[in-house]
């Protein structure tokens, strides 16, 4: 029997009303790249998170074995002290510190709480050899690329003696120049021992540098394979499985004429980085699109910009109703027509210490309100109306939001933008984190508001669920249209096709 | 509809820190009174007391809001006393009448509203930094139009607002109207919330409850009746009460307040103009703390330099007593008024009991950070 690095046995973990890992196994081999993939949400992220102690030992079943001892990590620190170090997605430097200090941060070189400058310096450029960064140790992080301080990062796991490296997406903002550079480096850490465990939705990555393979589903693992004659689209369908689609009645909508109308639009962050490149596309009334691609392909950046609610620059045109707008902020667009769900409903959706009704006119203030004074009486008709047909459980309107589950929590979003009786009407993964029964329900109402002649854009990385929902789905990849596909007939093949760079 | 009760323990629950509050109160003044022996209970003292608390109080009910929306104002004694001030110069040197000095006053208060809510709105500077400023700023501009002077005596007609009384017969049909119309509002909203399915308490404690709280409307009114009537500054208090009161629960502008305070993300998506309502907000302090600077000034009928001073401090600590939240969202106006009044009992009953100033700043203190952590212990759970 071969000696595993790691065993993670027959993981569970559940959140309120979802069950994100449901007896997850995973053996990686000592010294190997080990990369594991999955559709998002698949729990692949929870997993990591669980190893890495972020969720404590208590929190979740199964158990995780290094070596041949049984581990129960209570926090980080303890899945540091085993040898374990996480990189994740959203980088952890303190950008306003050099990087000789972000390498020892928390871990600083000192001698009665002095630190020694000379011997940090040396070796943080010691640590900087090894992963081939050519940055001086006392260069400002804010001032390096993305990629160089991914490298920072990893140093920074290396110098704490990690033998088993985690890296959750590392090269989803990267360019492709950087992810080799850094896939070389990660192939000479394997060279020299150290264990690798590489989380990606780039499947060439992953099977250009991966010695194993293990693919995670609906919170369950499918299968672990070995990195011999795998194809991207044996991948591809072993993450996607089959799956029920579902919200379709089977019921033909009219579609109408052409309501909103994007051209040529880019949009651009603080640090003139474009997030969304030359889109271009047309809406109608009562039509749902939807958009497809993985983390990082500029799908929440383009719908927040079309909500006057992300970007700094933006270029283009958007016309709604063939008139131009000008989409400032989110209080213009309301008042043009557009709605959003945006696809974080705690921070941006829900004031939480509020209670239902309040939540709910939040963005209608005006069809309560004479003069600028609220009448009660009209915010509790219209939140019990729209709590009656959203189903939202909940004991009174008069409830604190807090207080519910995810499920209502969306359920009370949504009412939030049906109250504004939107043209457009833009949901940002509006089926996440909730439960089955709430998302048929979700699903529901969306194909109702199309009936009625509103146009839907839905951007969502279920992709059986926008198969089931969409006249078409536009696929994204690195802030261009990739490609636009049938939502009728549409195989979630030829969408992950698509989105992972592939031209049609 | 049928009704839906609440039982005690619910009810309670609900409302433990208005109770909590209300209850300290009580308790201050019964430990009080018995430490001064009756000299705090009686009406000539209780009169005055609301009267030291009128400033505050007005500061507080406006602090609350500012609060809510996650932002703090530090100048608010300096432009007190520059508003107070401005009036005073205006009066004394310039022989300008009451009405005027009033409205010069009061434009004073706006436009230095305007210039923090053009800087915490629009420039993104902390409220904290750009009303510090202000803080030293304002308390330099009190010397330079007074010279660094006292100015004194106001004519009778600005002194009014803060020494005068309303007759003791008015007073008491004023005193009459108010309780009825508290009974009136009180029954309507009961009503209304029968009518929604919402769940109200039992009749039995829902009369006990308007019957207490009429009782203690009424008895505040009876103990300045007993005394002289009713000062025109408390008056005039009711009446910042009432309206900011409804603000806050009754108006879309308050309503936004709370909103940005409790989620700016969620409520800039929902599409509520976060720099606009800011600007309005601080305007409308600036209006209410040159209020505050004219009854103070009017009370001590002079202006000097260093009038105002540590009010900005009071009247945090009122508000934060009264259970308004430093992180924003949450905080009621008449909670700042009682915390106002927890604060100004303290001074009021110190002071009768001769105890040196010295120790009155520090039990202050202790109990400021004492009601804070009962607070923050008792929401735990």
């Amino acid at each position: 029997m071969t000696e595993y690095a790691l065993e993670m046995k027959n993981i569970v973990k559940e959140f309120p009303g979802v069950r994100a890992l449901d007896g997850v196994n995973i053996q990686i081999r000592k010294g190997e790249i080990h990369a594991l993939v999955g559709e998002n949400g698949a729990g692949k992220s929870t997993l990591m998170k669980i190893l890495s102690g972020l969720y404590p030992v208590g929190t979740y079943d199964g158990e995780i074995r290094l070596g041949n001892s049984l581990c129960r990590f209570k926090n980080i620190k303890e899945s540091e002290r085993s040898g374990i170090a996480i990189i994740h997605q959203e980088l952890s430097l303190v950008r306003e510190l050099d990087v000789m200090e972000n390498i020892f941060l928390g871990n600083e070189i000192h001698k009665w709480g002095v630190i020694r400058h000379e011997k940090a310096f040396m070796k943080a450029r010691e640590a900087l050899q090894r992963v081939n960064l050519s940055v001086s140790p006392d260069q400002i992080v804010r001032y390096l690329g993305v990629g160089e301080q991914q490298l920072v990062e990893i140093a920074k796991a290396l110098l704490k003696e990690a033998d088993i490296l985690i890296l959750d997406e590392p090269t989803a903002a990267l360019s492709e120049q950087e992810s080799g550079k850094l896939l070389g480096i990660l192939k000479s850490l394997r060279e020299k021992g150290v264990t690798c465990i590489y989380i990606s939705h780039r499947l060439k990555e992953v099977l250009s540098i991966a010695d194993r393979l293990t693919v995670l589903r609906d919170g369950k693992t499918v299968c672990t394979l070995d990195n011999a004659g795998i194809t991207e689209a044996d991948l591809i369908a072993h993450m996607v499985g089959r799956e029920l689609s579902h919200g379709d009645d089977g019921e033909e909508r009219t579609v109408g004429e052409v309501i909103l109308e994007v051209q040529d639009w880019s949009v651009y962050d603080e640090a003139t980085r474009r997030h969304v490149s030359q889109v271009s596309f047309s809406l109608r009334a009562g039509e749902i699109m939807g958009i497809a691609g993985l983390v990082g392909a500029g799908r929440t950046e383009l719908v927040m910009s079309l909500f006057g609610a992300w970007g700094i620059r933006t270029s283009g045109r958007v016309l709604l109703r063939g008139k131009d707008l000008s989409l400032v902020n989110p209080e213009d667009a309301i008042r043009a027509g557009i709605s959003l769900v945006s696809e974080d409903r705690k921070r941006f959706g829900l004031v939480l210490i509020q209670d239902v009704k309040n939540n709910i006119s939040l963005a209608s203030l005006e069809k309560i309100s004479r003069r600028g004074v609220l009448d009660a009486n009209k915010e509790v008709r219209y939140a019990e109306q729209y709590a009656a047909d959203l189903k939202i459980k909940t004991p009174s309107v008069e409830q604190v939001v807090m207080n519910l589950s995810g499920g209502n929590q969306q359920k009370i979003v949504l009412a939030k933008w049906l109250m504004t009786e939107p043209a457009v009407f833009i949901l940002d993964e509006p089926t996440r984190g909730i439960d089955v029964g709430a998302k048929y329900e979700i699903c529901r109402i969306i194909n109702e508001l199309a009936k009625r002649g509103v146009g839907i854009i839905i951007v969502s990385s279920e992709l059986a669920e926008l198969i089931g929902l969409c006249d078409r789905i536009l696929v994204m990849h690195e802030g261009t249209v990739a490609g636009e596909v049938n939502g009728r007939g549409a195989t979630q093949e030829a969408i992950m096709h698509l989105a992972t760079g592939n031209r049609n | 509809m049928e009704e839906k009760h609440l039982n005690l323990k619910e009810s309670i629950r609900n409302n433990t820190r208005q109770y909590t509050m209300i209850g300290a109160l009580a308790a201050i003044w019964i430990i009080f009174t018995f430490l001064t022996n009756n000299l705090f209970i009686d009406p000539r003292n209780l009169s005055n007391l609301f009267l030291q608390t009128v400033t505050i109080a007005i500061v507080a009910s406006g602090m609350t809001l500012i609060m809510v929306t996650g932002n703090i104002d530090l100048s608010v004694g300096s432009v007190a006393g520059f508003a107070g001030a401005v009036a005073a110069v205006l009066q004394v040197r310039y022989g300008w009448n009451a009405a005027s000095a009033v409205a010069a006053s009061l434009a004073t208060g706006l436009a230095i509203g305007a210039w923090h809510g053009f800087w915490v709105a629009y420039s993104k500077v902390p409220a904290f930094i750009v009303t510090l400023a202000s803080m030293m700023a304002f308390r330099g501009a009190i010397l330079g139009v007074t010279g660094g002077a006292t100015l004194s005596p106001l004519s009778e007609s600005l002194k009014m607002i803060g020494t005068n009384y309303v007759a003791p017969f008015p007073s008491a049909v004023f005193a009459v109207l108010c309780v009825a119309a508290y009974v009136g509002f009180a029954v309507r909203k009961r009503a209304r919330r029968v009518k929604y399915g919402f769940a109200v308490s039992k009749p039995g404690w829902a009369v006990l409850k308007i019957a207490s709280l009429s009782a203690a409307l009424g008895g505040i009114f009876l103990i300045m009746i007993m005394n002289e009537g009713i000062p025109y500054a408390v008056l005039l208090l009711f009446a910042v009460v009432l309206i900011f009161s409804f603000i806050s629960q009754n108006t879309v502008f308050g309503r936004r307040l709370y909103a940005i305070g409790g989620n700016a993300d969620a409520a800039r998506l929902s599409g509520i103009g976060i720099e606009k309502n800011l600007m309005r907000l601080f305007m409308l302090f600036g209006l209410l703390v040159a209020t505050a600077g004219i009854v103070m000034t009017a009370r001590l009928n002079a202006a000097t330099t260093s009038a105002g001073s540590n009010m900005e401090l009071d009247a945090i600590a009122a508000c934060v007593i009264g259970g308004t939240s430093l992180m924003g969202g949450e905080g009621t106006i008449i909670g700042a008024i009682i915390g106002a009044l927890i604060m100004s009992s303290l001074d009021n009953g110190m002071s009768l009991m001769n105890i040196d100033i010295t120790y009155q700043y520090i039990i202050k203190g202790l109990i400021l950070l004492l009601a804070v952590w009962v607070d923050i212990a008792t929401r735990k759970k």
